[in-house]
């Protein structure tokens, strides 16, 4: 009798990225019974940690700027029994050999998720420049926060989610704070324009100067920033400048591997990024999202979990892999108000459900043809979660104003002004 | 098993209620409402997806 032939799994993961979508890449891996070697790579000396308190609660004054980690090495070292290399950004991937490059270092792998995020995007010629930051890692967080605690004249290059929550913390200390966005009007790629105005409008309300439709002509200082002078002319005093215009998914290390990139690593619907054994997942991915037949590549920390953790359980188990689809979902605070988005902005217009976007609660409901395919809310928080369920039943747009009317708009006795 | 939440931790982001909506709801005031705190027979693994899903780390169960 001759000995069957039996189907092995892959017996090492090699997961490259340390953040969230690492992380639970590697839990995952775990909990689906993985007992092969599982190495997490990161370029950063911390362990895992959490991103979104970096603009919100970490800028708050006293509060703690330790970061939150999910995990202590202990627990990742050995209860999952993780070979983690940290401060040790991998350098390069051969999928031929099936090994990553670490500096001079090879590390080989059966089954590899990579997940290496998106680095911010600076002012080219800032570098150097003391007093000039983006807001990305825990090191750039604590650079914003000192300077807060300073009581720094602040500037927020670019109106989107992380400069305006650094301008939320820069006023509630009350100190000066301009936002500088370059299109006329902010957030028109993830909100569309009328509701990014509307939004913007917390700015002004909250005695944030917005100065859109300029952009940077010179950040003004020899060793430390002094001011900044837009293209208009003006020149604002300044103290900090933070740089939120957008972020750029980590591919350079990449370049070599023959892996398709195209803003992201670009996988199919299972997270599988074109090569044996190799799956993407968080900032990195730009994956083909079924739910909304289209390619997709986010930067939210919803998708970033769900995704690592899908990705490892591919990855380990290519058989039995899933497809995974989601209703994007992101959400924001400025000034004390949340924002929150699910979806996509449909192409074909936006109706407002419930409150009035001048004001402190809205709920808008976006389209593309007869489906209903996005919800932001501002302070809507019991509304959000119900609209992202129909969503992802692929509901019509009727259906969800008829469910609109049905959910009493109420306004919350308690909102405070 | 009980749901116990922390609502010091909790902001009311919505994850778990995107996940077992019959357990867990956002309320007008953004604040976190356990629909049922004893898990039902029926709803424990999406129960145990919404706890471990948490971004604030918020929710755990107790046996």
């Amino acid at each position: 009798m001759s000995a069957a032939t039996v189907r092995t799994g892959p017996s090492s993961l090699v997961v490259v990225g340390a953040s969230l979508a690492g992380l639970r890449a590697v839990e995952a891996a775990r909990k689906v019974g993985f007992a092969g070697r599982i190495t997490l790579i990161g370029d950063e000396p911390h362990l895992p940690y959490d991103r979104p308190p970096l603009s919100k609660d970490l800028l708050a004054p006293g509060a703690p700027t330790d970061p939150v980690t999910f995990r202590s090495r202990t627990e990742l070292v050995d209860d999952l029994g993780v070979q983690l290399l940290l401060h040790t950004p991998a350098t390069g991937l051969d999928p031929h050999a099936q090994v990553v490059h670490i500096g001079g270092e090879e590390v080989a792998y059966d089954a590899l998720v990579v997940a290496t995020g998106a680095v911010a995007r600076g002012l080219p010629g800032t570098e150097g420049l003391a007093g000039v930051h983006v807001l990305r890692t825990l090191d750039d967080a604590r650079s914003v926060r000192r300077a807060l605690d300073e009581g720094a004249r602040t500037v927020v290059v670019g109106a989107g989610f992380i400069g305006s929550e650094v301008a939320s913390a820069a006023r509630k200390r009350g100190l000066p704070t301009t936002v500088v966005e370059a299109l006329p009007t902010p957030l028109t790629r993830s909100v569309g324009p009328d509701l990014g105005t509307a939004l913007a409008l917390l700015h002004t309300r909250n005695g944030t100067a917005l100065r859109c439709g300029q952009t940077v002509a010179a950040v003004q200082g020899t060793d430390r920033v002094e001011g900044v002078r837009l293209t208009d002319g003006t020149v604002i005093d300044a103290d900090l400048v933070v740089v939120g215009i957008g972020a750029v998914p980590r591919t350079d290390w990449l370049a070599d591997s023959g892996l398709p990139v195209d803003d992201g690593v670009v996988c199919d619907a299972f997270l599988r990024a074109g090569a044996p054994g190799i799956y993407a997942a968080g900032d990195v991915a730009r994956w083909h999202n079924v739910l909304f037949d289209r390619s997709m590549r986010v930067e939210h920390w919803s998708a970033a979990a769900e995704q690592g953790a899908q990705a490892a359980r591919n990855a380990v188990s290519p058989a039995a892999a899933q497809f995974y689809a989601t209703v994007p979902y992101f959400w924001s605070d400025w000034y004390g108000s949340r924002i929150q988005f699910a979806g996509v902005a449909g192409n074909d217009g936006c109706e407002i459900v419930s409150g009035d976007p001048a004001d402190d609660h809205f709920v808008a409901l976006y389209r593309e043809g007869d489906r209903l395919t996005g919800v932001l809310t501002l302070n809507g928080q019991r509304y959000v979660m119900k609209y992202r369920r129909l969503i992802a039943q692929r509901a019509r747009f009727d259906e969800a104003i008829a469910f609109a009317r049905t959910s009493a708009p109420t306004r919350s006795a308690a909102t405070t002004s | 098993m009980k749901i116990v939440m922390d609502r010091a931790k909790c902001t009311g982001i919505g994850i778990c209620e995107a996940l077992a909506p019959t357990i867990f709801e956002v309320d007008d005031n953004g604040e976190l409402v356990v629909l049922s705190a004893e898990v039902p027979e029926d709803a424990q693994n999406e129960v145990t997806e919404a706890v471990e899903g948490c971004p604030t780390m918020a929710l755990r169960l107790q046996s």
